[in-house]
């Protein structure tokens, strides 16, 4: 049993820890904040920074590129989302069979997650989705048909499968985990009990998953929100890719306009917020079991 | 103290005094092919002055970011940047870079090409070298121009590319008549489709800072583009940039491609290209209005304000943007891969005047005025763009819209009313209107 001593021992060893992690969430939040209630353009030394109240929020929210980035950005955390858990679920089923090489096509299949996103994109642009030399389209032309150009005639669902197949290994891992741990003979009895494979499935492998599949959301998501190098690469934010995130890389960088871009990032933080406390509200009523 | 001792007192003080003023300089490059040599040619400007390199090579857009960001929150990280005509003057007016107004007299700061040395400058002062300088010009297959019984005049219209265009395309062999940028980016397709639009007449802004997308020369400039890309342009040219095209260029899938001319180099290498031996150049087209749509570009060098080894720094400079760097080069590598566009001399030198694009590169240099780019009177800087500091990030958004037009997303009236919004806010919002 810990003593007052110890516990008092225990705090001091952690404090320096507490202290630097919250510095490192604080400091950038902080920043953000003073900002974002500023005039600050890096680029016109001309003009004085200054505060400007809710200026920038105003500007940010009523400008023409607002709603749709944030509607882009939760059509691509969606889009992936489903993509992602409905095969992971799929290939953790099928990696969770006896099969001969099952090492090693259990490593073929999370071998992606290792890729960083920049290459990924580069690769899924340039070998796969290349309208002249890319294999999609010599597949097409195999087969009689025009190739599709995929990164302007399609370029949400491109970017959706570009990050779906990144994050599909992560969910697949985690669900072979949970499919794992399914009491063998659970199975085994409603078979016997002669209960068809959709039925097996819905009513104890799905619900088995469920605190899994809570997991794999939770943590997509936040990261899902936040995706970027696959747009930078791919289309730069055209053809109705620009999500929320790359709309304050704009604000920020390419226009230099410090205070305007904050206040997305706090619309940003914002937005994430309401998602997760919705999030944990839907689905996170799973953890507690 | 014996003459020995006081040798050897004066050699162990010369030395001292060597290793104190050799320094380590920081340079922040972009990922191009002749900055790429540079690094392998490092070691003569080390054994030359004594001064140690340390690179950090980056790709374009990110180097952009990277430098941007150092410069505007004095970061301090390099002591010397490379940066284009569009930062130099810019950044030049905010103090942020060294005056190069005081190089040696061997470095022959009047070599330097007028065009380049005026773009690269603010109120008369140098304030970045050029590493190299580059227009843009038509680069096509002599071989398809000839199969369409056409010949390319020195400097052609608008319209015979476009007839010629029709006439090379061959869509059963995957030949595409041209080639053109369309891909988002105020670098990228916005530079190409800024550069055309001056020879349709139009232009960014009025005297007044008024954005110009609603007049008609605009409208010309994007329904001539799109008419003509669908006619003659490979698939999905409207993610293609400057990479994509030298790609489908190389592997004779374009009949003609108007681009850098930096790119000559690259299309007439055959270890790269599979068309090197039949690659002919002309000048950028015009419509008749006097303009031509050919830009003019510098990769430069520049210290910025506040490096603790502007001395070191000069000396790189003058080391890298040198005649004798330039020898250097050729006697390594050949005299078609020299740095371009950058100094007088080298168009003088016979031996650069056999290399097949030198003149076409030259003349296109020379016929681009960034003071004067446009038809109508235009109140800033540049040909591709304008030299305000907003422009990249309003530039970006507009061609973002223009690219949607050429995936056939919207329509042209569509974009140009979006772009004249996106611009007039923007410029509203930075005080200028």
């Amino acid at each position: 049993m810990a003593t007052q001593h110890s516990r008092s021992a225990a705090r001091f060893m952690m404090a320096p820890a507490v202290i630097l992690l919250l510095g490192w969430m604080l400091v950038p939040l902080v920043m953000t904040l003073w900002f974002s209630f500023r005039r600050f353009l890096p680029n016109r030394p001309d003009i004085v920074p200054g505060w400007v109240g809710f200026d920038n929020y105003v500007r940010f929210v009523t400008s023409s590129a607002f709603w749709p980035s944030v509607q882009t950005t939760l059509i691509i955390v969606g889009g992936a989302l489903l993509i992602t858990i409905v095969l992971g679920v799929l290939l953790a089923m099928l990696l969770d069979q006896p099969m001969w090489g099952q090492g090693v096509v259990r490593i073929l299949v999370i071998a992606p997650f290792f890729v960083m996103p920049t290459v990924s994109a580069l690769v899924w642009k340039n070998i796969f989705m290349d309208p002249v030399n890319g294999l999609f389209s010599h597949l097409w032309r195999a087969f009689g048909a025009e190739p599709v150009v995929w990164l302007s005639d399609a370029p949400l669902f491109s970017i959706i499968l570009i990050v779906s197949w990144q994050w599909l290994p992560f969910a697949t891992l985690i669900l072979l985990t949970a499919i794992q741990s399914l009491d063998s003979e659970q199975l085994e009895a409603s078979e016997m009990d002669g209960a068809p494979p959709l039925s097996r499935f819905f009513y104890i492998i799905l619900p088995h998953l469920s605190r899994a599949i809570t997991i794999v959301i939770l943590i997509q998501t936040i990261f899902l929100l936040s995706i970027f190098a696959e747009i930078f690469v791919t289309t730069g934010g055209a053809f109705g890719t620009r999500t929320l995130t790359y709309l304050i890389f704009q604000r920020v960088l390419e226009s230099q306009n410090v205070g305007l871009g904050s206040a997305g990032g706090v619309y940003a933080i914002i937005l994430a917020n309401i998602i997760a406390i919705f999030l944990m509200r839907i689905v996170g009523k799973n953890l507690d079991a | 103290m014996s003459l020995r001792n006081a040798l050897f007192a004066a050699s162990a003080l010369a030395l001292v005094s060597t290793a104190a003023q050799a320094e380590t300089i920081t340079i922040a490059t972009v990922n191009n092919g002749d900055m790429i040599r540079m690094q392998g040619l490092t070691d003569d400007f080390t054994t030359k002055t004594g001064h140690t390199v340390e690179w950090v090579t980056l790709e374009e857009n990110v180097l952009r970011q990277r430098v941007t960001t150092d410069i505007t929150t004095k970061g301090g990280q390099f002591d010397i940047l490379t940066i284009g005509m569009y930062e130099t003057p810019i950044w030049g007016a905010n103090g942020w870079l060294i005056p190069l107004d005081d190089l040696s007299e061997d470095y022959d700061v009047d070599d330097i090409l007028p065009a380049m040395a005026g773009g690269l400058s603010h109120d008369g002062t140098l304030y970045a070298a050029p590493f190299y300088g580059e227009s843009s010009m038509i680069m096509y297959r002599t071989d398809l121009m000839e199969k369409a019984g056409m010949e390319m005049p020195e400097a052609p219209t608008w319209q015979f590319i476009r007839e010629a265009a029709a006439a090379m395309t061959d869509r059963d062999n995957d030949i595409n008549g041209i080639c053109l940028r369309g891909k988002a980016g105020w670098g990228e397709g916005g530079a190409f489709i800024t550069a055309m639009s001056n020879s349709f007449g139009a232009r960014w802004f009025d005297m007044d800072w008024n954005a110009q997308f609603d007049t008609k020369p605009w409208a010309d400039t994007l329904n001539f583009y799109v008419g003509m890309m669908n006619e003659s342009g490979p698939a999905g040219y409207a993610t293609n940039g400057f990479n994509e095209n030298l790609s489908l260029f190389q592997q004779g899938k374009c009949g003609m491609w108007i681009d850098a001319t930096v790119a000559a180099s690259f299309v007439t290498n055959p270890d790269d290209s599979t068309v090197a031996d039949s690659v002919g150049f002309a000048l950028a087209p015009d419509t008749g209005l006097g303009k031509r749509s050919n830009w003019l570009w510098a990769w430069a060098l520049a210290i910025p304000a506040g490096t603790a080894k502007e001395a070191a720094a000069k000396q790189f400079i003058e080391w890298a943007t040198s005649k004798d760097y330039i020898e250097l080069v050729a006697e390594k590598e050949g005299w078609a891969n020299v740095p371009p566009g950058a100094r007088t001399s080298l168009y003088e030198n016979p031996n650069y005047q056999a290399v097949p694009f030198a003149k076409m590169t030259l003349e296109s240099i020379l016929s681009a005025d960034p003071n004067n780019s446009t038809v109508e009177p235009s109140p800033y800087v540049g040909i591709q763009f304008a030299a305000i500091p907003e422009f990249a990030g309003i530039a970006t958004e507009v061609s973002q819209e223009f690219s949607a037009v050429y995936a056939g997303q919207q329509t042209v009236e569509e974009a140009l009313e979006k772009a004249q919004a996106i611009t007039n806010d923007a410029m509203e919002a930075a005080g200028y209107r």
